[in-house]
């Protein structure tokens, strides 16, 4: 006991890590991460608990909040737009988790499995390097490029329509409230697929080509070797690939502000976009943190749940190399 | 002759879908340099009869994009080096140092690594209003060194968590100080992660679009990301102007990704199963 505490004091005192004698390991170590500590305190600890805070008020932004304890909870069970809008994330989680996992897996295969093999390293990761561009872009760049393609007048997927004789096809893609939601998570798609391709690519390196070698021989086609080799050996990339999509179609919020504002009439509102609207347009700060709080624990529900995804795919990983 | 003969179907199937993800850049390109009457006469998918670049300087000089790119360049430019520096330190502390407790220092950076940025936006803005930060370049690099940093946390710690410790051990005998050993062996030897991380944060960082959209309002300070998204929100624009913008949009991130594409797709590899 005394002994910890003299060593305590004796690292406290000594602030340069490089004096003439040095003291313990642990306790120097520790000041390297100091800096870090102090600012994530204060960049995202202490709003973290001002927002969730804030969340038991009622505030505008100006004066002083006034305590409503769950009030702000309790009014969102009721709020039919809060409920939407967590409804439209399953919707994103579709269009930016499943759907690109699903392509990436059988494009990441096609690519290893057979571009790489038959045609050369070459095709494949140009192939890859198309898949992947749109992940590089800004989203509010994307957003402009799509809303543009998506217009109604003179947009160009109207116009495609009409060219090829399929006019009648022909739709207001991000103006009406049945298709907007189905028009934004085709773009997320298009965002997203990159992503997974790259991960499984990547996994596909460390499966044994011998696996492949040994099927082919014994007459395995295609879908056979990708069904029983493929999905079991990169199974690990899969669960993580599928926890981070899921996130991130949680906090989609650029696409969403860039192509319809969350409209029309509500029909693309997601919660992120729901929570900054709360906060600045209508300020109502207290119900907007109750919203962010909300989204928050959910993700942060995931992430543990990604994490632990992540250290057992960690693990066959190294059970693989060893 | 049949094995080729299956073959190619698949390859004309993987072409045309790359080809589907790329056509939006194409058409962008090609739409950009028409005239209004030419877009108007001819409509999306014509080719252009010549080189119009006079919506392009329309755009550059309407929105001062040389001004956007500089302040995407300087946020993007300090958050990457600020967030390696920051990255570094706490993964000395924790993969070298192993100081006590780091799983769940270590959780903690993850953690807060995750936390949605809806659920700062608010405090973050209230409390740069106080301190007379709001609307500032630095209060966007300070909020996003931090952010980075926590991913960077976790990656480095875990690669410096395997660097060899009979180097550290042969320099500690030899007298160096912990502040040596980590600019004079740590940092030379794991360059790599580092490179894979200045790209990402920088990329990262110019990317991003919320906290950027609420804490810069004024146009000197503006992003490329949030100039463009804004004016895209107001629709103010005709159909070419629009195609101008988005073209300046993408050829930044186009050049990243020419010059940084083996980085960035290691990198991203690394980023998901370490």
């Amino acid at each position: 006991m005394t002994v910890t505490v003299e060593e305590g004091t004796r690292a406290a005192g000594r602030s340069r890590p490089d004096g003439p004698r040095r003291p313990r390991p642990r306790e120097s170590y520790a000041l390297f991460l100091l800096p870090g500590v102090l600012a994530f305190l204060a960049v995202v600890i202490v709003p973290f608990l001002m927002n969730t805070g804030v969340s038991f008020t009622e505030w505008q932004g100006i004066g002083t909040p006034k305590w409503t304890g769950l009030a702000n909870y309790r009014e969102l069970l009721d709020d039919a737009e809060f409920w939407a809008s967590f409804r439209h994330s399953l919707f994103m989680v579709v269009a930016m988790a499943a759907v690109p996992t699903a392509i990436g897996l059988v494009l990441a295969a096609a690519l290893f499995d057979y571009v790489a093999k038959h045609l050369g390293a070459r095709v494949a990761a140009v192939l890859r390097a198309c898949f992947y561009l749109p992940q590089v872009l800004p989203i509010a760049v994307a957003g402009i490029v799509w809303s543009w393609i998506l217009a109604p007048d003179n947009g160009s997927l109207n116009a495609l329509l009409k060219a090829v004789g399929l006019g009648s096809w022909q739709q207001d893609w991000l103006g009406d409230p049945d298709l907007a939601l189905y028009s934004v998570m085709a773009v997320m798609v298009w965002v997203q697929i990159g992503f997974p391709l790259v991960v499984f690519m990547a996994g596909l390196q460390r499966v044994d080509p011998q696996l492949y070698e040994a099927a082919e021989l014994d007459g395995a086609g295609w879908w056979r070797r990708f069904w029983h080799i493929t999905l079991p050996q990169i199974r690990p990339e899969t669960s993580v690939v599928l926890t981070w999509c899921t996130i991130a179609a949680l906090k989609v919020f650029g696409a969403v502000y860039v192509l319809t504002k969350g409209g029309p009439g509500g029909a693309t509102d997601v919660p992120s976009y729901f929570s900054f609207s709360t906060f600045f347009e209508k300020t109502q700060v207290g119900y907007g943190a109750a919203i962010s709080t909300v989204l928050t624990v959910l993700i942060l529900a995931l992430s543990l749940v990604g994490l632990r995804l992540q250290t057992r795919a960690e693990d066959t990983a190294e059970g693989v190399r060893a | 002759m049949t094995v080729a003969l299956r073959r190619y179907p698949v390859l004309a199937a993987l072409c045309l879908a790359a080809l589907f993800m790329v056509v939006p850049f194409l058409i962008v390109a090609v739409n950009a340099v028409k005239s209004p009457a030419e877009y108007a006469a001819n409509g999306p998918l014509s080719l252009p009869d010549g080189l119009y670049l006079d919506g392009i300087e329309d755009f550059w000089n309407r929105v001062d994009y040389g001004r956007k790119l500089l302040n995407s360049v300087l946020i993007s430019g300090s958050v990457a080096v600020l967030a390696a520096v920051l990255s570094l330190l706490n993964a000395y502390a924790i993969g070298i140092g192993r100081i006590r407790g780091r799983a769940w220092v270590l959780a903690f950076f993850v953690l807060a690594n995750m936390l949605p940025q809806e659920a700062l936006v608010y405090p973050v803005y209230y409390l740069s209003k106080q301190t007379g930060l709001y609307d500032t370049r630095l209060s966007v690099i300070i909020v996003f060194t931090v952010v980075q940093a926590a991913f960077g946390t976790y990656l480095l710690s875990s690669v410096l968590g395997r660097f060899p410790r009979e180097i550290i051990e042969a320099a500690r005998i030899d007298g160096a100080s912990r502040w040596q050993i980590l600019w004079r062996i740590v940092v030379p030897v794991s360059r790599p992660t580092l490179g894979v991380l200045l790209v990402f944060f920088f990329i990262w960082t110019w990317n991003e679009f919320l906290l950027p959209l609420v804490m810069l309002i004024s146009n000197d300070n503006q992003t490329v990301s949030v100039a463009l998204g804004v004016l895209q929100g107001q629709r103010l624009m005709d159909a070419t102007m629009t195609n101008a913008a988005a073209l300046l949009g993408v050829l930044p991130a186009l050049v990243f990704f020419l010059v940084f594409q083996r980085t960035l797709t290691r990198g991203i590899a690394v980023g998901a199963v370490k």
